[in-house]
């Protein structure tokens, strides 16, 4: 048999059927589902006389548009959001899917959800209507975002017209230097490659760097897979991933959990297996970056200068331009002299406790710049909870940070989380597109630990200097 | 959903690189649990000034481009968010057809869905297309589906590729929620096999 990629196992145990062009339906082991991308597909099925063909595989949770301050107990004001959140409650009584609702403790953004909970396994497939679904990719299962009118045929069917994606590898060798983080890597990966590099590709993230990493860091990396423009990223799983899945809620236990490990243990690229594309950075080599435009891929080292739009080449020349115009930037401007009014810690990138972890160890016993808004969302009540237990929230409290409840908040800004017009913030969320955080809010992605050091000089800084 | 067969239309350029779901409609319109509606927030925050009224700098204010049904945009068309408001929204304009060097995946998934026709060219064919497409209004592309070929406005004819399964579902307004239910049998198989190999799933 010829060697497989980790990409080409899982999609073989997944193809139900394949016609002769190749298209095949592939059946779809956890569907996860939002408030904001499925009461259409729910409403087709509706319409149709159609029934959700496994709802013991479907799992919901409102996480857009939830409030995040301490007042969502009251219920939620805007009226679109609450019709959108009530229309889950009720798809989700009507269909008999899992859910956990907004007052539920185990509530929280969905990507992080999945996993927390042990609904998200190796080799799994998993598909939900939001891009980042790539997280689960950490876990060694195939995961990738789906539009609507995909929800809604995988709410009926189970399955996904699909095609095979290209093999693509991106290797981290080696060690990260002190200060270098998960994020750091997956937003240089993105700069490396560009936002386009991997269109019709699923990447395999592998190497020494990546293999060092926690779940948590993994799902960093992931998550931003799409943000490469690829259809999932993957890792293979090993000792780290099985000790995280172990003993968690919907995890197999005793002889399944055997049976499950048995074949998780044959979740890796064979060697001698082919990649039609191949990338490989040194983990020495990256530093602790910022973006300075309005595209994931314009990454650069926090020590470096705003970029010229001259010295790119094509389309990208005139895309810079108006991204320093957008952002308020200079070109040669030191990066590290830029002010912020905003910090954002929180989202599906880097919301987990780890990343509440980093950011703390630099807060601690420090206040945040006069005049600056601070906010940390927890990505699930859980994190929220453990890290309360942990003493974390007190230090972020101490420092000036509002202390929130769990949601997507300020990474997409749908809640009243919002930045306004003019307004930047250092965000440890997934995009700086225009107008992403807040119509006219500029956004400076980086790791949890460089917005902890912008919290307190108010500026873009090298975490280093703090550490 | 409707047939799609032949587009004999306006089209705009919109040579921006990189435009992403968040451009073609903020997440302030997502709030909707309707499909409909959506062509007035199209480019919503490039289409209006802040403080509201139209930006009559942006291509599809210009008089000659009000009735756009084909869009010639840059490279790496719909990336971020797999948001299908953005084709609903693009639909509910008028744009039929959107050719690019380059599309990310899940909006190209997302427009087959919905009927419209995104197209991938060349660099080379994409530069003759949107110079076609500064031209105006009196300037019109026929996009052929069924010959798979594009011709603009002085008759200069550009072949493109097209997944015949794909083709197939958009020449035929077919749902694909419908035809993949017509292989139940084959899902109910792959269950009962599954559900053995893997039972903890």
């Amino acid at each position: 048999m010829s060697p497989k990629t980790l990409y080409d196992k899982i999609w073989d145990a997944h193809v139900a059927h394949e016609a002769d062009d190749g298209t095949c339906l592939l059946y779809i082991d956890r569907h996860l589902v939002h408030e904001v991308t499925s009461p259409q597909a729910f409403e087709g099925l509706r319409m149709a006389g159609r029934q959700v063909r496994a709802p013991e595989k479907t799992i919901a949770v409102p996480d857009h548009n939830v409030p995040t301050t301490p007042d969502r107990v009251n219920g939620i004001e805007n009226p679109e959001s609450r019709i959108q959140v009530e229309a889950l409650d009720k798809n989700a009584k009507d269909f008999g899917i899992h859910y956990y609702p907004v007052h539920d403790v185990r509530q929280g953004i969905v990507h992080i959800v999945g996993p927390e909970q042990g609904w998200t396994l190796p080799g799994m497939t998993v598909v939900c209507g939001d891009s980042h679904t790539a997280t689960h990719g950490a876990f060694g299962a195939l995961a990738h975002g789906i539009g609507t009118s995909e929800v809604e045929h995988v709410l009926a069917t189970q399955t996904l017209i699909q095609k095979k994606s290209k093999n693509m590898k991106v290797e981290i060798t080696g060690k990260l230097q002190p200060g270098v983080t998960a994020k750091d890597i997956t937003l240089a990966v993105i700069g490396e490659t560009g936002t386009a590099g991997g269109t019709g590709y699923v990447i395999e993230y592998c190497g020494e760097a990546i293999r060092d990493l926690s779940m948590e860091g993994r799902m960093t990396v992931c998550n931003m897979a799409i943000e490469g423009g690829a259809r999932a990223g993957l890792i293979a799983p090993d000792e780290t991933t099985f000790e995280y899945v172990k003993g968690r809620p919907h995890a197999p236990k005793g002889a399944q959990w055997e049976a499950a490990m048995n074949w998780w243990k044959t979740l890796y690229t064979d060697e001698g297996a082919h990649f039609d594309k191949v990338i490989t950075l040194r983990g020495e080599d990256i530093a602790p970056v910022v973006t300075w435009g309005t595209s994931p891929e314009d990454v650069l080292p926090i020590t470096a200068t705003v970029p010229n739009p001259e010295d790119f080449e094509g389309g990208k020349v005139d895309a810079a331009r108006r991204s320093i115009e957008y952002m308020g930037l200079e070109a040669g401007q030191k990066l590290s002299d830029v002010e912020i009014d905003t910090v954002f810690i929180g989202s599906c990138t880097n919301g987990r406790i780890e990343d509440l972890r980093a950011a703390a160890e630099i807060l601690k016993g420090k206040k945040i710049k006069d005049g600056l808004r601070a906010m940390v969302v927890p990505g699930s009540g859980l994190v929220r909870a453990q890290a309360e237990e942990e003493g974390l929230a007190d230090i972020f409290k101490e420092a000036g940070f509002e202390w929130r409840l769990a949601g997507c908040s300020m990474c997409l800004a749908m809640n009243p989380d919002q930045l306004q017009p003019g307004e930047r913030c250092a965000a440890t969320s997934n995009r700086n597109f225009e107008g992403r955080q807040g119509r006219g809010g500029r956004t400076h992605l980086l790791s949890p630990a460089m917005a902890a050091a912008a919290a307190i000089t108010g500026r873009l800084t090298d975490v280093r200097e703090l550490m | 959903m409707e047939k799609f067969e032949k587009v004999h239309g306006v089209a705009a350029p919109m040579p921006l690189i990189n435009i992403d779901t968040d451009m073609i409609i903020p997440k302030v319109h997502l709030k909707t649990i309707k499909r409909s509606g959506l062509g007035v927030v199209l480019f919503d925050e490039m289409r209006y000034h802040d403080h509201g009224g139209e930006n009559e700098e942006f291509v599809l204010n210009k008089p000659a481009y009000r009735n756009t049904e084909i869009l010639v945009a840059g490279d790496n068309f719909g990336c971020g968010s797999s948001r299908e408001h953005a084709p609903w929204a693009i639909k509910d304009f008028g744009i039929k057809v959107v050719i690019s060097t380059s599309f990310a995946d899940i909006f190209f998934n997302n427009c087959f869905k919905n009927g419209i026709l995104p197209i991938v060219v060349e660099e080379e064919h994409h530069a003759v297309l949107m110079d076609d497409a500064h031209k105006g209004e009196n300037a019109r592309m026929t996009v052929h589906l069924e010959d798979q070929t594009i011709t603009t406005s002085d008759g200069v004819e550009i072949t493109f590729d097209i997944d015949p399964h794909r083709k197939h579902c958009l020449l035929n307004g077919l749902d694909d929620i419908g035809l993949t239910m017509e292989k139940d049998h084959h899902i109910d198989k792959f269950e009962e096999h599954a559900g053995q190999a893997r039972p903890w799933v």
